[in-house]
Formats: C-alpha cells, structure tokens, sequence
C-alpha cells in the first residue's frame, strides 16, 4: 500500500481514538447551559455518572423493553427528528397498534414541570413505567422487562458497572434511563449562541424583528429561553374524532377540559407533524391556525380571544419574520450528537 | 397481735401478687412487641371465594369476584391509657391480595401494652404517591406487586381493586372492574379518595400486645358492602371503574366494608 494512504489511515485511526478518548475522559455530566433557568430535575436525587449514563442509553435503545422484544424508547422518539417520531402524526406502538398522540421530544426534559401532553406523569423517573405497560405501545410488564434484563448477557454487568452490584431493581433501571433523558440538553442553536454572545453570531433584521413578535404574540404561552411556560391550554384547535379532553382525562376538572401542555418552539424543523395529535404538518399550517383557525371550544384560552375574531392577527410580513426567527431555534447538532445515539 | 400481724402480711402479699397482675405494670413500653392485624374478606356472612363464590348485589344482580387486592397504610394504634403510637411509616404499606394468604395479616411492631383503638389509611397516602421512586420499595414497587396496583399514564397507586364478572353485564366476558384511586393530586387540587378507617377495639376485646406471646386482630371486609351502600352499584350500567373520580362512590362504599370481629390475645 501507497505510504500516503497509511500515513492517513494513522491520522485518521488516532483522530477517533482521540475523539473517543475526550468524550471517555471528558464526560462532563449535566452542565446548565448558561441562558437556561435552574432544572427542575432533582438532580441530587439522581447524580450523574458515565457509566449510568451509558447504562440509561442502552435501555434507551433496547429492545428488550417490548412485549415481543421490537420496540424500544428510540423506536418512537427517534433521535435524527429530535427524538420525536417523525413523519407519524400519532405514534406506531407494537404490532403496529396506533396510539392517538403525537411523540413529544426527548429534549430539555430536566425543565419539565411534568410530562406527556396532559401533564399526567409528574416525574420523569416514572415515566418509562407508562410506554412499557401500555398495550398500544410496548405491551410489557414492569416485572417482566426486569427479568429480561436480569437474564440477559448484557445488562448484570452494565448495571454492576453503574451501581456497584449486578442487582437490577426498578429503582436503578428507572434512574438510568432518566440520567439518559436528562442529559439531552439541545441548546446550541442560533438563537443560543445569540443569546451567550458566542463568537460572533448575530440576528439578521428578519431573525430579529420576528423575535420581537414571537415575544409579543406567541410569547405568553412560549416564553424563552424554552418556548414553554409548562401551563396547560387550549390553543383553539378543533375537536377531533377521537374527543381527547387532554389535561381533564387527569384532573377531571371541567375548565381543563381540551387543554394540553404547551409545547416547546425549539427544532421544529425536525419535529413536524405538529400539536398533540399530529394534525398539523408545516409551520405555515401553525400559522394558518393561530391566524384564521382557532375555534371556539370549551376553555379556549383567553389569549386568543383579544381580537375580533379568535386567534392571533399576523400580516404577511410577520409570518415571514416569525418563521425566519423559529428557524434561529433549531439546533442540529443535536441530532447528531454520539452520546445520544444507538450504542 | 401475732395473728393478725400473720394475716396482714398474708393480704399484703395477695395484694401484691395481685398488683403483678395488674396489665397496666406488665406491659413495658419500651419493649417492641408485634402486633398481627389479620384483614379476612367475606361476602356477607361467607367467606370470600375467588372465582368461585357467587354473591349478589342489591339490585339482585349475580356476581364473582375475580381478584381483590388493597392498599392499609400509617397505622395508629391508642394505647387505653390514651397515647397514641404512629408505626413508623416506613414499615407501614401493605398490599392485602385475596389470592395470597401470606399477605392477610401484616405484623406491626409496637410497643408493649394493650390497646383501645386502631386506625389505618385505606389506600397509599398523598406524600407517598409523590416520593422519590427511591421510596417505593417493597408492598410499592412497581415492578413487583404493585405492578398491578399503579396508573403510569396518571402517576399514582390504585387504592382498591375488584374485579369480577356477572351475568347482568352484556359484552365484555361480562367482566366488571373496580379501581379505585386519586390521592389529590401533586399540582392541581384532584379527587381525594383517601380513607381513614378507625375501628373501636373495646367492645369486641382488646388487643394485649407483649413481646411473649402473639396477638392477632382478626378484621372482616365484607366486600358486599362495596356494591351496596350510600350508592348501590349497577354491573349493567358501571361494569368499569378506570379513574379517581369515577371511583368516588366505591371509595364511599367501602369505608364501611371493616369491622373489628375479635382478638386472638
Ligand atoms: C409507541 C411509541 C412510543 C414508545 C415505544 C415510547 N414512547 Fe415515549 N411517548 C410516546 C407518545 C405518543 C408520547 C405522548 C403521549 C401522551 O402525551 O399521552 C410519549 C411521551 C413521552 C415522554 C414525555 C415527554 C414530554 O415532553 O412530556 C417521555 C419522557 C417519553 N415518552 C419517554 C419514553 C421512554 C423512556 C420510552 C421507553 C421506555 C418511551 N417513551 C417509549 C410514544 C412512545
Ligand atoms: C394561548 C397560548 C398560546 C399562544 C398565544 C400560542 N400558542 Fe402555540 N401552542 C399552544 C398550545 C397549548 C399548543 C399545543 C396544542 C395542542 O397540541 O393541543 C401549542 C402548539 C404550538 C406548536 C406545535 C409544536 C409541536 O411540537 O407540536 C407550534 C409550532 C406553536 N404552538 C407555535 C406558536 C406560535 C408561532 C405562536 C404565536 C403566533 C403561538 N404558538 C401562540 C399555546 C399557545
């Protein structure tokens, strides 16, 4: 062989042994980014090591956690369409059984006030429970998945590795896999660097202006830095056939009753279809709702109903604005970044 | 004068055997003693019988129970001397299960003495239900025999389970299911269907509890009156109870369904 060609080989080999190496020696844990608030994750209830990490991404991945060993975590929340499922408007489970909402990203989770479109779930270590038992996604029992992973080659040690002993408890297993959540953090997109004043990366006069907008029209229930105040509303859609009352299945409050968790505005170039239930699949379709859609059903919130009619007034040019501005907030590094993928 | 001085000492000595007697100097509180509180599910005046047993309902309604399982939780026990010991609340979740007897009578340690009332949590307190999965080990794991007893998709424990079938129900396998939960809710104000039973131990003997020996509180749960009571519940109209607020009128019903029968001191 041609001595060029080794002489590339050699760069190339120690290039990733030393990528591999930053990323072993260089595990750096949970790190706030600097324009986010304080987590609401108790992450002294959970410290986070390499080796839970790694363990949480593997059981992530695994798929051992469904009924007839198909699924796993990443099958719906997949990590190149931010961990959502892309291109689904409501979720594919086990043998192709249908659910009837839409995967809301693994992304920023450690803000979370609670989880799932109805805020049903109120701690992320609980979780995992509610995909495995349920019979549209993975058909499993708690009881079950541990004793898969007991008698698996793999996973004795992993868990001996992060824990100290081969002992596989609900604890430790939920634990991992919110050390996995927790950890993906997307913060780096335009808008971020923006915001920290890193290198020298500036709004153009469109990015800017649409900012101002997002802020005064959509900012009340999209608030920065996460584009989410964590409330429960009804943003005016239709009901649909299924009649999901949303937050009301958990409350049974009559004035939550269509209202569901406010979404975050981040990557949404990789997050379509929108809303709970997938229905809407451009952000030109958003801005079409919020403009001239928005219906009057029960509890529509308050916000919507200042003008003439429901919804929110946008010229033109203000829908080119905000879209140029929600583009400042994908962050694509994200979904490519090796601590969040397949091991 | 020697006589009587003979029969004076003989008396105080009776007396003093009598006072050694006396439960009150026997018991010493500072010694642990268990406690075993036997809950025994009836059907009116027969005993409960799994999948075999057929009862009736109030609106003469035919019907088997399947599977019944429930939480008791925070046992308190008065002492006749009016204190009250708290069993710490880290030993103090139990899940009875019909279908396994080695879960009927949950040992509760406490301090010697004999004991005038008892109360307990029907269901799986509100702090509980928010705590750290750390904290939910044992009677709460939900990967052991809680697996059953939890609704992930709107985070709590199910207080009360009965399920069954009957013959009034049309589709289904004619199956009924009663859950019941909802402990108030983490954020929001939700249904509340926590209950308090206390039971009076007086009329029916008290519990003498001393580390020498075993004394057993033998409860009755007679889940009739969980279909029968401030609300009569329908099969042919409510074969299916899912949710904390559909649940309420069980959780009424049932907190009436113990009684304290008698003690095995
Ligand atoms: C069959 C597809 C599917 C599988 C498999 C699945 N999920 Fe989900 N996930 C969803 C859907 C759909 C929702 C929203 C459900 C709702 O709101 O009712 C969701 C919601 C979530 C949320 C809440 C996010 C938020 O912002 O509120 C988390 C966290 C989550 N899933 C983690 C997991 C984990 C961990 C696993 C593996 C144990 C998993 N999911 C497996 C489809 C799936
Ligand atoms: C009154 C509060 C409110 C206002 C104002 C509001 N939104 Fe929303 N938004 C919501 C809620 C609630 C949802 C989720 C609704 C659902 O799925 O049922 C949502 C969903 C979205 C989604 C879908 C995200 C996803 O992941 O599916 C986008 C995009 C969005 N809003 C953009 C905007 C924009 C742009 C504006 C301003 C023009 C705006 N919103 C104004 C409450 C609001």
């Amino acid at each position: 062989m041609n001595r060029k060609y080794w002489i590339f080989i050699f760069f190339f080999l120690t290039g990733i042994i030393a990528c591999e190496k930053d990323f072993v020696d260089g595990f750096i844990g949970f790190s706030k980014p600097a324009n986010f608030p304080e987590p609401v994750y108790r992450l002294t209830d959970n410290e986070i090591t390499k080796e839970r990490f790694e363990l949480g991404r593997n059981l992530f991945y695994e798929t051992l956690l469904s009924a007839d060993n198909s699924i796993s975590c990443g099958s719906c929340h997949i990590q190149t369409a931010a961990f959502t499922h892309h291109g689904h408007t409501v979720s594919h489970g086990i043998f192709d059984r249908l659910g009837t909402r839409n995967s809301p990203p693994i992304m920023n989770l450690a803000w979370n006030t609670s989880f799932m479109w109805d805020g049903g779930i109120v701690d992320l270590d609980l979780q995992a429970v509610a995909p495995i038992t349920n019979h549209l996604e993975m058909d499993e029992t708690m009881p079950n998945v541990l004793d898969k992973l007991r008698n698996s080659g793999k996973y004795p040690q992993l868990f001996r590795q992060a824990y100290g002993s081969d002992e596989i408890t609900t604890t430790r297993f939920l634990k991992a896999l919110s050390q996995f959540m927790v950890m993906c953090v997307s913060s780096n997109s335009k808008y971020d660097s923006v915001m920290r004043n890193e290198g020298n990366v500036t709004f153009t006069a469109d990015e800017a202006e649409g900012r101002l907008i997002v802020k005064q029209k959509c900012g009340n229930c999209h608030p920065e830095p996460l584009f989410t105040d964590n409330s429960f509303r009804n943003n005016g859609l239709s009901i649909s056939s299924v009649n999901d009352e949303g937050r009301f299945k958990v409350t049974q409050i009559n004035t939550d009753r269509y209202t569901f968790k406010v979404p975050s505005l981040r990557n949404m170039a990789y997050t379509a279809p929108f809303m709970h239930d997938g229905r809407l699949l451009t952000l030109d379709a958003v801005l079409d709702h919020y403009q001239s859609q928005v219906q009057q059903t029960e509890n529509l919130d308050p916000l919507l109903l200042q003008n003439s009619s429901p919804g929110i007034s946008l010229s033109p040019s203000e829908r080119v604005k905000i879209i140029a501005f929600l583009h400042t907030l994908n962050d694509r590094s994200f979904l490519f970044d090796k601590r969040f993928s397949q091991p | 004068m020697k006589r009587i001085f003979l029969i004076f000492s003989v008396s105080a000595l009776l007396f003093s055997s009598c006072k050694k007697d006396d439960p009150a100097k026997e018991y010493d509180p500072n010694v642990m003693a268990e406690l075993s509180v036997e809950f025994d599910n009836i059907a009116g005046s027969s005993d409960l019988q799994l999948n075999t047993g057929n009862y009736s309902n109030s609106f003469g309604q035919q019907f088997k129970v399947t599977k019944l399982k429930y939480y008791v939780s925070n046992f308190k026990l008065t002492n006749v001397d009016g204190s009250v010991y708290t069993v710490p609340q880290k030993d103090c979740y139990f899940l009875i299960d019909e279908s396994d007897a080695a879960s009927h009578a949950p040992v509760l340690n406490i301090p010697e003495g004999e004991y005038k009332s008892i109360s307990f949590t029907l269901g799986v307190d509100s702090l509980r239900n928010t705590m750290d999965v750390s904290q939910r080990t044992g009677s709460l794991d939900v990967s052991g025999v809680a697996a059953d007893m939890y609704w992930s998709w709107n985070s709590g424990y199910i207080f009360f389970k009965m399920d069954g079938t009957s013959p009034a129900i049309t589709g289904m396998g004619g199956v009924f299911q009663y859950h019941v939960g909802g402990f108030g809710g983490y954020s929001t104000p939700t249904v509340n269907n926590l209950k308090t039973i206390t039971l009076d131990l007086t009329s029916r003997g008290t519990p003498k509890v001393k580390s020498s020996k075993e004394t057993n509180l033998h409860l009755m749960v007679d889940i009739l009156k969980v279909v029968n009571g401030t609300t009569n519940m329908d099969f042919s109209t409510t074969p299916m109870v899912h949710s904390p607020t559909a649940g309420v009128p069980i959780g009424n019903n049932y907190t009436t369904m113990i009684s304290h029968d008698h003690t095995e001191n």
